[in-house]
């Protein structure tokens, strides 16, 4: 699912672009916690998650995913906008809380990362 | 929709769940795995996706009114957590399926049944 | 050739609870690879291991420190702490058991993925921890370069 179809369908507003808006995304992941995503994420992945955080951001970084959306309207704070720009990682938030975009998401053909 | 009919239509286990317990009326689902989020947003009635697998999620259940909790990513919930659940009356069910997939196919359900009427 | 003979090491030190610079070691030796051209696929499961290490030294450590060496053929990772230990270390391998408390799940962390982590990305892994003292964990990613490279 291409990135602007991605930020149309959840009502997104990209907070910092990093790639184009036509990049296809593989696999999304939805958790709030980071070894989880660690453990299953798979590159070209997107996060979807409640932790507005730094951590959300560096999290990404090491695991290699691009793309990350904060759910409920979170407005992150300088610092992770800050992380964001500096690690390259394009950050999107969302009105929707994680069910709904989850939900969004999956009924128009997303699905998770599958298992190795 | 009952929690029968969505326990069977997403394939999730049921770890103490009683028929009476089953036959609960759910209104939506909640995805988080930060406590104090679910303490502060998730509504009455809602089934709770999680990881989370310590004995806190049936107090945060218990306390928020939630149909019951599913355990994601073929987590087992603590011995604690089982016991507590049990003597609480909070329904508990694990899942092979990431947390996304079943809040994807949940969604699903509900939107079905709206269509449907 | 000469770059594929290459050898660097270095180490951070890692203060415990110092969640704003949480993940710097992880970033600093990714980018070391990033500038080394070492293989995506090492990369990644290096990244991993070492961000898992450096959360638990931040998590439950005083301080401690993490080396790394990089190799033609692998990347050495040893983390080392002044910390809590282990009790029973067969219980904290398993994938959702865990120690931490409330809060530090309130940040993301600490549900019992982090040392099923290391393993999972390690070729070998080792683990020795003395309670009240601290714990000391090896990592070995083996490099798996394909053909072409392999060949240079």
């Amino acid at each position: 699912m291409r990135l602007r179809q991605i930020r149309e369908l959840l009502d997104a507003v990209i907070v910092h672009q990093a790639i184009p808006e036509d990049t296809d995304l593989s696999w999304a992941i939805a958790t709030d916690l980071m070894s989880e995503v660690l453990y299953y994420s798979k590159d070209n992945s997107l996060l979807i998650t409640g932790l507005t955080r730094q951590q959300a951001i560096r999290t990404a970084h090491i695991a290699d995913i691009r793309v990350v959306v904060f759910t409920k309207g979170k407005e992150p704070d300088f610092q992770t906008l800050e992380l964001a720009k500096d690690k390259g990682v394009t950050l999107l938030i969302t009105p929707h809380c994680t069910f709904s975009a989850c939900g969004i998401l999956y009924e128009r053909g997303m699905r998770c990362c599958p298992d190795e | 929709m009952r929690l029968k009919q969505i326990s069977e239509r997403l394939s999730l286990q049921p770890v103490n769940a009683t028929e009476e317990m089953l036959s609960a009326d759910v209104t939506g689902g909640y995805i988080s795995d930060l406590l104090s989020d679910v303490m502060a947003n998730a509504e009455r009635g809602t089934l709770w996706i999680t990881l989370q697998t310590h004995e806190n999620i049936v107090a945060v259940a218990v306390l928020k009114e939630l149909a019951g909790v599913v355990i994601v990513n073929g987590r087992r919930p603590s011995e604690e957590a089982v016991e507590k659940a049990l003597q609480e009356g909070v329904p508990l069910f694990v899942t092979p399926l990431s947390g996304f997939e079943v809040a994807g196919r949940l969604y699903m359900l509900f939107h079905a049944e709206e269509i449907q009427g | 050739m000469s770059s594929h003979r290459q050898i660097k090491e270095g180490s951070f030190h890692i203060l415990g609870g110092d969640f704003a610079n949480a993940g710097e070691a992880s970033t600093s030796i990714k980018r070391e690879l990033l500038e080394m051209g070492v293989e995506e696929d090492t990369i990644r499961r290096v990244s991993i291991a070492t961000f898992e290490a450096e959360m638990n030294i931040i998590i439950y450590a005083t301080a401690g420190i993490i080396r790394y060496t990089i190799t033609p053929e692998e990347v050495i990772i040893i983390a080392e702490d002044m910390g809590p230990g282990i009790e029973d270390i067969e219980l904290a391998m398993q994938e959702g058991y865990s120690t931490a408390p409330d809060w530090v799940r309130e940040m993301g962390w600490g549900a019992g993925m982090g040392l099923p982590n290391m393993k999972k990305n390690s070729d070998v892994f080792k683990i020795d921890s003395v309670v009240g003292e601290g714990t000391r964990v090896d990592m070995i990613i083996k490099r798996r370069r394909n053909e072409t490279e392999a060949d240079q």
